[in-house]
């Protein structure tokens, strides 16, 4: 099997051919003629000699790529090729039976996590390309903690925290709706390293704070869990390893007449609202243009429930359901829904739709049935409706 | 080795040299030291020196370590003596001593060459810093402030690199020598700086880019010969030198970027087709393109005049002594010794620009010139680049090599741009309209206010694509002090 390979580029735009780079390189890896400056990859060893050299940044560019770029593609070239579509998604989990890499494990994760879409998913047309597997089990990358907050009242069952990392100028490309694997310190029963556990990004591409490239998680503390607990247990200042990004399909459209239907429950709400605050710093606020279902035990217990409560409806939406209030019938998300077919309806014979699910396994059912009846009543099939979304990649599930 | 990686910061003087054990050359340096201080400090204005910069210093010399950021006052920046690691077993290069071991010590027969080389490099290195001495009062952004006074500190640190190399291997004459570094002073009655091109006032921003674009760029040459060098510790201080002048090429080249981006955006939203429509252009509040090509060839022809006379038997003397040699020497596919090759040199044979074949050995000057004409070419065409996809038609031309010379075979001359040779009645009628004019200057000069809030950039010149150290562009990347 063809293994896909994470290939160090040099941006033609930004470079100012001062082949500093060139002159540091212990492999001779780097060389230039009068167009451009390029790496070979059969000698990178990746070392990072030439990172810190470099005066402009534009020696910091990775790609994932299933063959590497030749020499001779990058002396043509007058700007960076996008990351290409490259297989290591969900649709190579084990097909041939023969592939050991350590990418399987995030791989059966994710594809058992999609499985909800009832087919093969596809990314939105309108998606960003994504990065993906730059840093692996033998290459992860150091993380700094730069804040864990407790987003659940202190008198909740539940314990979901906001944990901010930064990669200490490594880059991270992580696209919102990516995840990321944090490996947990210490060996299973059997000697053998943790694996990577898989959380989304909550924050946009540029960062939880515009530009500087940090990344935000919305991590729920499980009774037993061992890397849950030891994410929540995290200070200030800590180190981890990461691996990632991982998955290529689960992406925000960049077209700013799509509109988002977003479905969570719980942490299912760390991808939406990365979508929404990269929607809301790259398309800014569209009436319609973005609906959230946000479903928790209680108010105490919903994530980010005073920043949500703050965003504007013309950007967002918003339907927080409670199941646990006392005194008061439970509401799941699929009641709400119901209770809202009108909207849904609408939303759903529009082609710029894009629809995302996310949260616990256990939320599929009743959203699907919703969803259902719903297109039902307007006189279409729910079956051909999604199979159709999908394939345009407008359907989305991440169930856990 | 690893010892000599790591910056020690025992001495006052940051080094990797050993100093600490060095007493003698200690204590010399020791004693340059405060008239370096007070030689800064009189410099630039006080106010920048009491603000918090965001600069890059070395804690080691091998590639991971060199490149830390920090907020420092620049009088407290740790200028030290830094070389690159010594290469075990290394040979001369080239000449007539080529294979065997490079020299430790100076060797006696070629001291005064050398201390001479040493002495113009280190002269080059404080002039500049005087002639963009108030730059900082009319700096465009946070950013652009910040670019200027790492230029500037690391220029310091290079003055430091060859007072170090004086002081060390040549004694009195050198301790002397080193003095006179700090009593010459650019654009001096007296004592001016002694090469042309460092006694130029840079009189703006423009100015400036295209001086760090142009003349850091010879500087750049120069010192990648010097890093050829048989005496192994100018070839170590250099190597390590050449990784820090990187980022003053990075400067001028996306500092003239930049103004051309902001012309070309500019122009392009009032609807102004016609680049030499001057007067409209410059109503916009940016820097019209035939003013830029003018400023280019002023600093380009100045900058060439500094590879000295196209033939030359001290570049010969230097390279076969094996003291300096050429651009990539290491890459040259040849017997670096150059006794029976050729190279062609321009020249003027009966009033018209010709080439002639001489002894490569005397070329060398020529042979680094050419190969910093096709280095300088290849920003020009990346600037090009970005005008023509902005759709419009206009093309920043590297005049010719006859134009506007004050050294070399076409000092004798006077040439237009495209290299024909005119009368002086010609030249007297055209040069206005070649470089630029007191009314150009006066009209830059207008633009030249300082913009001092984070994330926000003077009107004639766009943002940088990409901050410095990864940092977004309304990073505070000078925190100033305000008295």
């Amino acid at each position: 099997m063809n293994h896909p390979l994470k290939q160090h580029l040099i941006d033609p735009e930004i470079c100012i051919r001062c082949y500093t780079c060139e002159m540091t390189c212990p492999e001779e890896a780097i060389e230039h003629n009068d167009d451009n400056v390029v790496v070979d990859a059969s000698k990178c060893n990746y070392c990072m000699d030439c990172i810190p050299v470099c005066p402009t940044g534009s020696i910091d560019e990775w790609r994932v790529v299933e063959a590497p770029y030749s020499l001779e593609n990058q002396y043509e070239w007058e700007e960076l090729p996008e990351q290409g579509d490259v297989a290591i998604t969900e649709t190579d989990g084990g097909s041939d039976g023969a592939d050991h890499s350590e990418l399987d494990p995030v791989a059966a994760l994710l594809a058992e996590a999609h499985k909800g879409a009832g087919g093969k998913a596809r990314a939105p047309k309108s998606a960003s390309k994504p990065t993906v597997n730059l840093y692996n089990l033998s290459n992860a990358v150091e993380a700094v903690v730069q804040g864990n907050y407790r987003l659940t009242e202190d008198g909740s069952d539940t314990d979901v925290r906001h944990i901010i990392l930064d990669f200490q100028g490594k880059p991270f490309p992580v696209l919102e709706g990516q995840s990321l694997g944090v490996i947990a310190p210490g060996t299973d029963a059997d000697g053998k390293a943790h694996l990577p556990r898989l959380y989304s990004a909550s924050s946009p591409r540029d960062g939880e704070r515009p530009g500087y490239h940090n990344v935000s998680l919305t991590v729920k503390r499980d009774e037993g869990g061992l890397c849950s607990n030891y994410l929540c247990d995290l200070k200030k200042g800590d180190k981890l390893n990461v691996t990632g990004p991982f998955g290529a399909t689960f992406l925000m459209p960049s077209d700013p007449a799509a509109r988002l239907l977003m479905i969570c429950t719980g942490t299912g709400s760390a991808p939406m609202r990365a979508f929404t605050m990269g929607r809301e710093r790259t398309v800014g606020a569209v009436d319609g243009g973005m609906v959230m279902f946000f479903g928790a035990r209680t108010q105490e217990s919903l994530p980010y429930f005073g920043p949500l409560m703050k965003m504007p409806d013309k950007l967002l939406q918003k339907h927080l359901v409670f199941s646990r209030v006392p005194d008061q019938p439970k509401e799941h998300v699929q009641d709400r829904m119901l209770a809202e077919e009108a909207l849904v309806a609408e939303m759903l014979n529009d082609e710029n739709t894009h629809i995302y699910i996310c949260g616990l396994k256990a939320m599929e059912e009743g959203v699907e049935d919703a969803l259902s009846r719903i297109s039902d009543s307007t006189g279409g099939s729910w079956q051909s409706l999604r199979n159709t979304m999908r394939e345009d990649g407008r359907y989305h599930v991440e169930t856990y | 080795m690893a010892d000599t990686l790591d910056v020690s910061y025992d001495t006052r003087i940051p080094n990797n040299v050993g100093l600490g054990e060095d007493r003698k050359v200690l204590k010399a340096l020791e004693k340059w030291h405060p008239g370096y201080i007070d030689w800064w400090n009189k410099l630039i204005p006080q106010n920048f020196q009491d603000s918090m910069v965001y600069l890059r210093t070395a804690v080691s010399v091998d590639p991971k370590g060199w490149a830390k950021f920090d907020y420092v006052k620049m009088p407290e920046y740790r200028w030290g003596v830094l070389l690159a690691p010594q290469v075990e077993d290394r040979v001369i290069p080239f000449g007539e001593h080529q294979g065997k071991p490079a020299w430790q010590e100076v060797p006696g027969e070629y001291r005064n060459m050398l201390k001479r080389l040493i002495v113009i490099q280190g002269d080059t290195e404080p002039g500049s810093v005087e002639q963009q001495r108030f730059l900082g009062l009319t700096a465009p952004s946070l950013y652009d402030l910040r670019n200027l006074f790492q230029v500037n500190v690391e220029e310091g640190r290079h003055l430091w690199a060859m007072v170090y190399l004086l002081q060390k291997y040549f004694g009195k004459d050198g301790r002397e020598e080193a003095d006179d570094l700090l009593r010459r002073s650019s654009g001096s009655e007296e004592a001016p700086r002694m090469l042309g091109a460092f006694n130029e006032e840079t009189p703006d921003w423009l100015s400036f880019f295209m001086f760090t674009y142009f003349t850091d760029r010879d500087g750049k040459m120069q010192l990648e010969s010097l890093a050829q060098s048989g005496f192994d510790p100018l070839s170590r201080t250099c190597r390590f030198m050449i990784t820090e002048e990187a980022h003053h090429m990075f400067v001028g080249e996306t500092g003239v970027g930049r103004i051309i981006q902001a012309t070309i955006e500019a122009m392009n939203e009032a609807g102004i087709t016609d680049p030499t429509d001057i007067g409209n252009v410059r109503d916009l509040g940016v820097i019209d393109l035939p003013t830029i090509q003018k400023k280019l060839n002023l600093h380009y022809t100045l900058s060439l005049d500094l590879f000295g006379q196209e033939v030359s038997t001290n570049a010969a003397n230097a390279f076969n002594a094996g003291i300096k040699g050429r651009f990539m020497e290491h890459r040259i596919d040849d017997d670096h010794q150059l006794h029976n090759d050729t190279y062609n040199v321009t020249s003027i044979v009966d009033g018209k620009i010709t080439e002639e074949t001489v002894p490569a050995l005397t070329a060398v000057n020529m042979r680094l010139r050419d190969d910093y004409v096709r280095d300088a070419s290849g920003g020009v065409g990346r600037w090009n680049k970005a005008i023509k996809k902005a759709g419009i038609d206009f093309e920043l031309v590297v005049p010719h090599e006859a134009f506007h010379r004050q050294i070399g075979v076409f000092a004798a001359i006077k040439a237009n741009p495209s290299g024909d040779i005119i009368s002086e009645a010609e030249w007297e009628s055209g040069k206005d309209g070649w470089l630029p004019t007191p009314d150009d200057g006066k009209f830059v000069e207008s633009l030249m206010k300082p913009c001092y809030e984070p994330g926000k950039y003077a009107s004639w010149i766009a943002p940088p694509k990409v901050g410095i150290d990864n940092k977004p562009g309304d990073f505070e990347f000078v925190k100033l002090h305000m008295a």
